[in-house]
C-alpha cells in the first residue's frame, strides 16, 4: 500500500525522529505525489517554493533546535478562498485569477506558526458557491476513488472544497483546510472517504476566508483521521481579535481517548433525515452504525427536528442575500479583473461583473438583490431569518430538553459519488439542495459536524455518516467518530 | 408684489439681498416652512470606524487606508471601542436614550469612492434614541433678541464615511481617495422641528458648540468633519406639507442659512405660481447662492438594506460603571461629561451678570470663553467690561489684521494686564484697542502691554497739576470759543475737550479732565 495516503500526524513526527524520513524529504515525497495525481485537479496552484522553505525550516527546528512543534513536517493544502500572502488566492474566478494578497488568513497564519508546510492552494466551485467542485475556471476535481486514465467519465470529488478532499485522500498532504458553508467541507470529505470536521461557528476565525455567507462560514478540516483532525483543530481554534464573531473564550484543546465511556452517550437518530432520493446504501450504512454504537453501549433513540423539511429553502434565500451583498465589493476598481470598459463608471461595473463572474454567482446576486429590494425584504429575508431560528431551536430543544440526547447520527450525503456526467445533468441549484440537504442544517444552526467514511458502496466508492453536536461539543463528537473509525477500519483509496 | 421681483432677480443671478428676503416669510403669514436636519459627524479618533488605520484629515492620498478600508476580500470589520465611547457621549449630552443593544446593517449602493458596495450603518437598531438639542437663536443683524429653540432628536447612528471621488473632466479619468473611506461618523437625524434657516444655522452651531466641548468632533465644516443635510416643506397655514427637497452636504454654518433660505424662497415662489414641487436630492452652490438638482439622485435608490453579519450586536452598560474590554460602562462617561454650552451660558447671566447676547456670543467663540473666565476669575474686574473688550475691541483688532480667532496671538496674560490697565484707569479706551492691535500685529507672547505703553510713550497724565495746566493752556489759547461758551453755547464744551485730548496726544482720562474743565470754566 502506498504510505503516502495512509500516514498520520502522530506516525510522521515518529519517523522523524527516528529519521527514516525528515521533514524535507516527506516534502518533496509529497510534491512528487501532487504531480503523479495531476489529473485528478486538486490544485489550483502547488506552492513547490513555500512547501520546500517551510519543510527546511521544520527541519532545522526538529533536528537542529530540538524545539519541534505541533505541525513540524506536516504537509497541508488550503482551499483557495483562503488569502495566502504573496500567493494567488482565485476562489477558483475569473474575477480574482490574478489576485495576489498581501496578508495572511488567520488560519493560515496559525497552521504556519504551528509549523506545517504548505503544498499548494486547492481547487473549488467558484467562490464556494456548489457541491461538486465542477465550477472552477481551472476546471473539475476528480475524485480519486474509482478513477481510471482510460475512462472518459469518473466520480465527482464533492464540493466544494472538493480540491482539498481530493488532496488528502490521494496523499498529496496529510491535512486540508477547506471551507463550510452548507457541508462544503463535510461532502467532499464524505464522497472522499476522509474525515470532515465543520467546527462550532465562531470557533475557528474567519479572517482572510473570502466569503460565501458570513452567518454560516466556517473554516472546515480534512483529513485522513479523526485525532489527526483534533490536533489540526487544536492548532487553528479560539479567539481571533480580527474576526469579531468568534467565540471569546479561550479554546480548551480537545482530546482524544480510547477508553472514552460510550454508555454516556445518548445518540439520536432524526426521522427528517430519511429523505426521498437518499440511496438504500446510504441508508443501510446508517442503520449500520447505529447498530454498531448501540453495541458499544451507547443510547440511540429516534428524535425530531420538525423544520428540517424547510431548511434547504431558508438556507438558500439567506445564502442568496448574503452572496448579493459580500459580491458587491467586485467592482474592478480595488483588485481584481476589470473589462476594457471606459464609457462609464456604471458601465465598467456591469462589464466586469458579467465578464468575472459565472453563471452561478450572477444568478445567486440576482435573486439576492431581488429578495433584499425593501418591497421583498419581510417577505423573504425576514421569514427566511425566522425559520432558520426554528430550525436552530429543533436543534437546542433535542440537546438541551429534559430527554436530550447527545449527539445526531445522520447520513452525510445522500449517495456514493455521483458521476461527472451525472452530476452535469442537473443545475447546480437543484444540486446543492439535494447534495446540501442533512449537512447544511448544521451551518443554520452554527453547530459542529463531522463526516466519517464507514465502508465501501457496491461501486467501491466511500459512503459516510454524520454527526451533530451542540455548541463547542468538538470533543465528544470527535471521541465517538474516533470509536466509530477504531471499529469500522476504512481503507485508504488505491492508486 | 416685490417677492416677485425678488424671484426675478434670483433667476438673473443676481446676488439677493439677504434679510429683506428672510423677513418676507415671517412678514406674509401665508406660508408655514417647515425644516429637519441631519448631521454627519466625524468622530475625533486616531483609528477608523472599523480598522485601525489613522484617522486623519489632509493626509497624503490613500496613504491611510488599511486593507478593510480597500475592501480587500477576506478582511472583516473590528469596532473601534472609542468610537463607541464618544458616540455615547454625545448621545448623553443631547439627552438621548443610549440603547442597551444595537447593531450595525450594510446599506448598498455602486459608487467608486464606496469600495465595498455597502456602507456599514445601524439602519434599524441606532446606538441611541429620542434626545432633544436646546439653543438660542441670534444672529445679530436679523434678530433684535436672542430666543430658545429647541428640536428634538429621533435617533444617532454609527457610520462608516465614504471615500472621495475626484473627477478630471479633460482627461475623462475619476480618481478615488480612500482616506475618509472607514472613518467613523455618527449620524444624528433631528425631527422636523425648525422654521427657517437661522435657526438651523443656529442649531448646527450649537452642536458644533457640543462636540467640541465634549471632544467628539473637531466640528470644522470647513474640513467637512461636520455636515449638514437639510429637510425643507412648506404648507399654508392649517394645510398639510407639500412634498419636501433635501439639500445635501452643506459645508458651512452660513452656508446652512443661505441654502435654507433659498430653498424655502425657491419651493414658495413654485407653489404660489401653481407649480408641484420634486421629492428630490439638491445641493448648495455657495457662490451663486442657489440650490440646484444633483443629478445622479434623481433615480430613488433602493438600499437592499441587510444586516451586517460580521458584528455582532453592540452591547452597552445602562446600570452600572463596571467597565470592561466588550462592554463600556454608560454611567462611567456620563460622568465624563462636562459643562455644556446652554450652562456656560446661563452661569455667565447668573455669576457675571452679562447680558444674555454677551452670553451668546461669548459661549459662541470658545477661545474668547476661556479669555473671559481667565480674566474674570478676579471678581474685582468688571465682567461687562471685559466682555466688552473681547467682544469689540479683541474681535475688532483681529478683523483688522485678517488674523482668524482660532490663532489669536495674544495670550490671556496679556490680556489680563491690558484689561487691568483699562479698568484701573490708566489707560484709555482708545489706547486699549491701539496696544491690542499692536499686540496682534506683532504677535510676540513676551510683549507686555505696560512695556509697549512705556515704549511708544502713551502712558496717560493722570496728575492733576499737569492736567490743570494742560486745560488752562487749551482755554488760553481759544478765547473765542471759551468766549461762545460763557455765552451760553455750551456745545463749544465738548470741541474744548476735544482739543485737550488731541493736544495730549489721547493721553488723558476722559472723566478726569471733563472735571477740571468743568472747574476752571465756572470760575
Amino acid at each position: 500500500m502506498n504510505k503516502l495516503t495512509t500516514y498520520t500526524i502522530k506516525e510522521l513526527h515518529k519517523i522523524y525522529r527516528d529519521k527514516l524520513l525528515t521533514p524535507t524529504s516527506f516534502v518533496d515525497l509529497c510534491l512528487q505525489k501532487v504531480k503523479q495525481t495531476s489529473e485528478l485537479n486538486a490544485f489550483v496552484t502547488v506552492t513547490e517554493d513555500e512547501a520546500e522553505n517551510h519543510g527546511v525550516e521544520s527541519e532545522k527546528r526538529f533536528y537542529i533546535d530540538k524545539k519541534s512543534r505541533m505541525l513540524d513536517g506536516i504537509t497541508f493544502g488550503i482551499k483557495d478562498n483562503f488569502c495566502t500572502s504573496n500567493i494567488t488566492t482565485t476562489c477558483a474566478s475569473e474575477m480574482l485569477k490574478n489576485f495576489v494578497p498581501t496578508y495572511d488568513a488567520t488560519v493560515y497564519a496559525r497552521l504556519r506558526a504551528a509549523g506545517a508546510c504548505l503544498i499548494g492552494k486547492c481547487n473549488l466551485d467558484e467562490f464556494a458557491m456548489g457541491a461538486g467542485t465542477v465550477d472552477s475556471i481551472f476546471g473539475p476535481t476528480r475524485n480519486p476513488w474509482g478513477y481510471d486514465k482510460s475512462n472518459d467519465d469518473w466520480r465527482i470529488s464533492g464540493g466544494s472544497s472538493g480540491g482539498s478532499a481530493v488532496a488528502v485522500s490521494s496523499g498529496a498532504c496529510v491535512a486540508a483546510i477547506g471551507s463550510d458553508t452548507g457541508g462544503s467541507t463535510r461532502n467532499p470529505a464524505a464522497l472522499c472517504g476522509i474525515v470532515g470536521l465543520k467546527p462550532t461557528y465562531g470557533l475557528v476565525s474567519r479572517y482572510g476566508l473570502i466569503p460565501l455567507v458570513n452567518s454560516m462560514d466556517v473554516p472546515g478540516i480534512l483529513t485522513r483521521t479523526v485525532e489527526d483532525a483534533a490536533t489540526i483543530l487544536n492548532c487553528i481554534a479560539g479567539p481571533d481579535f480580527l474576526d469579531s464573531t468568534t467565540i471569546k473564550k479561550e479554546f480548551d484543546p480537545v482530546s482524544i481517548t480510547d477508553d472514552f465511556d460510550m454508555t454516556k452517550i445518548k445518540i439520536g437518530i432524526p426521522k427528517e433525515y430519511y429523505c426521498e432520493g437518499m440511496s438504500q446504501e446510504v441508508i443501510d450504512t446508517w442503520r449500520y452504525v447505529a447498530d454498531l454504537l448501540e453495541n458499544q453501549k451507547a443510547v440511540l433513540k429516534s428524535v425530531s427536528l420538525p423544520h428540517t423539511s424547510v431548511s434547504i429553502a431558508v438556507y438558500s434565500i439567506l445564502n442568496q442575500c448574503e452572496v448579493a451583498s459580500n459580491m458587491a465589493r467586485y467592482d474592478g476598481l480595488e483588485y481584481g479583473f476589470r473589462a476594457e470598459e471606459n464609457y462609464s463608471t456604471e458601465e465598467l461595473y456591469a462589464s466586469t461583473r458579467s465578464q468575472g463572474f459565472n453563471d452561478v454567482v450572477r444568478c445567486r446576486i440576482f435573486a439576492g438583490n431581488y429578495f433584499l429590494l425593501s418591497r421583498n425584504y419581510d417577505k423573504y429575508f425576514v421569514k427566511a431569518q425566522k425559520l432558520r431560528r426554528l430550525i436552530s431551536n429543533d436543534f437546542k430543544n433535542i440537546f438541551n430538553g429534559d430527554d436530550h440526547v447527545n449527539i445526531l447520527l445522520t447520513p452525510t450525503t445522500l449517495s456514493d459519488a455521483p458521476l461527472y456526467k451525472d452530476f452535469m445533468s442537473k443545475h447546480n441549484r437543484d444540486q446543492c439542495a439535494f447534495q446540501d440537504y442533512c449537512t447544511q442544517p448544521a451551518n443554520m444552526a452554527g453547530i459542529p459536524a463531522i463526516s466519517i467514511p464507514i465502508r465501501l458502496s457496491k461501486n467501491n466508492l466511500p459512503l459516510s455518516v454524520q454527526l451533530m453536536g451542540p455548541f463547542l461539543s468538538e470533543e465528544i463528537l470527535l471521541n465517538v467518530a474516533k470509536r466509530i473509525e477504531n471499529i469500522v477500519k476504512f481503507p485508504a483509496v488505491a492508486l | 408684489m416685490w417677492y416677485y421681483k425678488i424671484h426675478r432677480n434670483l433667476n438673473k443671478k443676481v446676488k439677493p439681498i439677504i434679510w429683506t428676503r428672510y423677513h418676507s416669510i415671517v412678514a406674509d403669514r401665508q406660508w408655514q416652512s417647515v425644516v429637519g436636519l441631519e448631521v454627519h459627524a466625524q468622530l475625533n479618533t486616531e483609528s477608523k470606524l472599523f480598522s485601525g488605520a489613522e484617522n486623519t484629515f489632509g493626509g497624503l492620498v490613500n496613504n491611510c487606508v488599511s486593507l478593510f478600508d480597500a475592501a480587500i476580500p477576506g478582511t472583516l470589520p473590528v469596532l473601534n471601542r472609542k468610537c463607541v465611547e464618544l458616540g455615547v457621549k454625545t448621545a448623553l449630552a443631547l439627552s438621548c436614550r443610549v440603547n442597551e443593544v444595537s447593531t450595525f446593517d450594510r446599506k448598498h449602493y455602486f459608487y467608486a469612492d464606496l469600495p465595498a458596495g455597502y456602507q456599514i450603518t445601524q439602519q434599524r437598531a441606532p446606538l441611541a434614541s429620542d434626545g432633544v438639542i436646546n439653543f438660542q437663536v441670534f444672529t445679530p443683524g436679523v434678530h433684535k433678541k436672542p430666543y430658545k429653540k429647541s428640536s428634538k432628536i429621533k435617533q444617532i447612528q454609527l457610520e462608516q464615511d465614504s471615500g472621495k471621488s475626484l473627477h478630471d473632466d479633460e482627461l475623462k479619468r475619476s480618481l478615488v481617495d480612500l482616506n475618509r473611506a472607514g472613518v467613523p461618523l455618527i449620524e444624528l437625524v433631528f425631527e422636523p422641528d425648525l422654521e427657517d434657516g437661522e435657526e438651523a444655522a443656529a442649531l448646527v452651531k450649537e452642536l458644533i458648540l457640543i462636540v467640541q466641548r465634549l471632544e467628539a468632533c473637531t466640528g470644522r465644516m470647513e474640513e467637512g468633519a461636520l455636515r449638514v443635510d437639510a429637510n425643507v416643506s412648506l404648507r399654508r397655514i392649517g394645510q398639510p406639507l407639500s412634498t419636501r427637497t433635501e439639500i445635501k452636504n452643506i459645508g458651512s454654518i452660513r452656508g446652512v442659512a443661505g441654502a435654507i433660505r433659498h430653498e424655502i424662497d425657491r419651493q414658495r415662489s413654485i407653489l404660489e405660481s401653481g407649480g408641484t414641487i420634486l421629492n428630490e436630492t439638491r445641493s448648495w452652490d455657495a457662490t451663486n447662492k442657489v440650490t440646484v438638482a444633483m443629478r445622479d439622485k434623481e433615480v430613488v435608490q433602493d438600499y437592499r438594506y441587510m444586516p451586517e453579519p460580521n458584528l455582532p450586536p453592540l452591547r452597552v452598560n445602562l446600570k452600572t460603571k463596571n467597565d470592561t474590554q466588550d462592554v463600556i460602562s454608560v454611567p462611567l462617561i456620563q460622568d465624563q461629561i462636562p459643562e455644556l454650552p446652554e450652562d456656560t451660558r446661563k452661569r455667565l447671566v447668573q455669576e457675571f451678570q452679562l447680558r444674555p447676547e454677551a452670553a451668546i456670543q461669548l459661549v459662541n467663540e470658545p477661545i474668547l470663553l476661556e479669555y473671559f473666565l481667565e480674566i474674570s476669575a478676579n471678581k474685582e474686574r468688571n465682567p461687562t467690561k471685559v466682555a466688552n473688550l473681547l467682544l469689540n475691541d479683541l474681535l475688532t483688532a483681529l478683523n483688522q489684521n485678517k488674523v482668524n480667532i482660532d490663532h489669536c496671538p495674544v495670550t490671556s496674560k496679556q490680556l489680563i494686564e491690558l484689561s487691568d490697565l483699562l479698568l484701573q484707569k490708566k489707560i484709555n479706551l482708545d489706547m486699549c484697542r491701539q496696544i491690542l492691535d499692536e499686540l496682534v500685529h506683532n504677535a510676540d507672547e513676551d510683549i507686555s502691554p505696560s512695556r509697549l505703553l512705556k515704549e511708544k510713550g502713551w502712558s496717560m497724565i493722570t496728575d492733576e497739576a499737569e492736567l490743570t495746566k494742560l486745560c488752562i493752556e487749551v482755554l488760553e489759547n481759544n478765547p473765542k470759543l471759551v468766549k461762545q461758551y460763557k455765552e451760553g453755547k455750551k456745545k463749544v464744551y465738548r470741541a474744548l475737550l476735544g482739543i485737550v485730548v488731541k493736544s495730549s496726544e489721547n493721553k488723558i482720562d476722559m472723566a478726569a479732565v471733563s472735571k477740571i474743565m468743568d472747574d476752571l470754566l465756572k470760575k
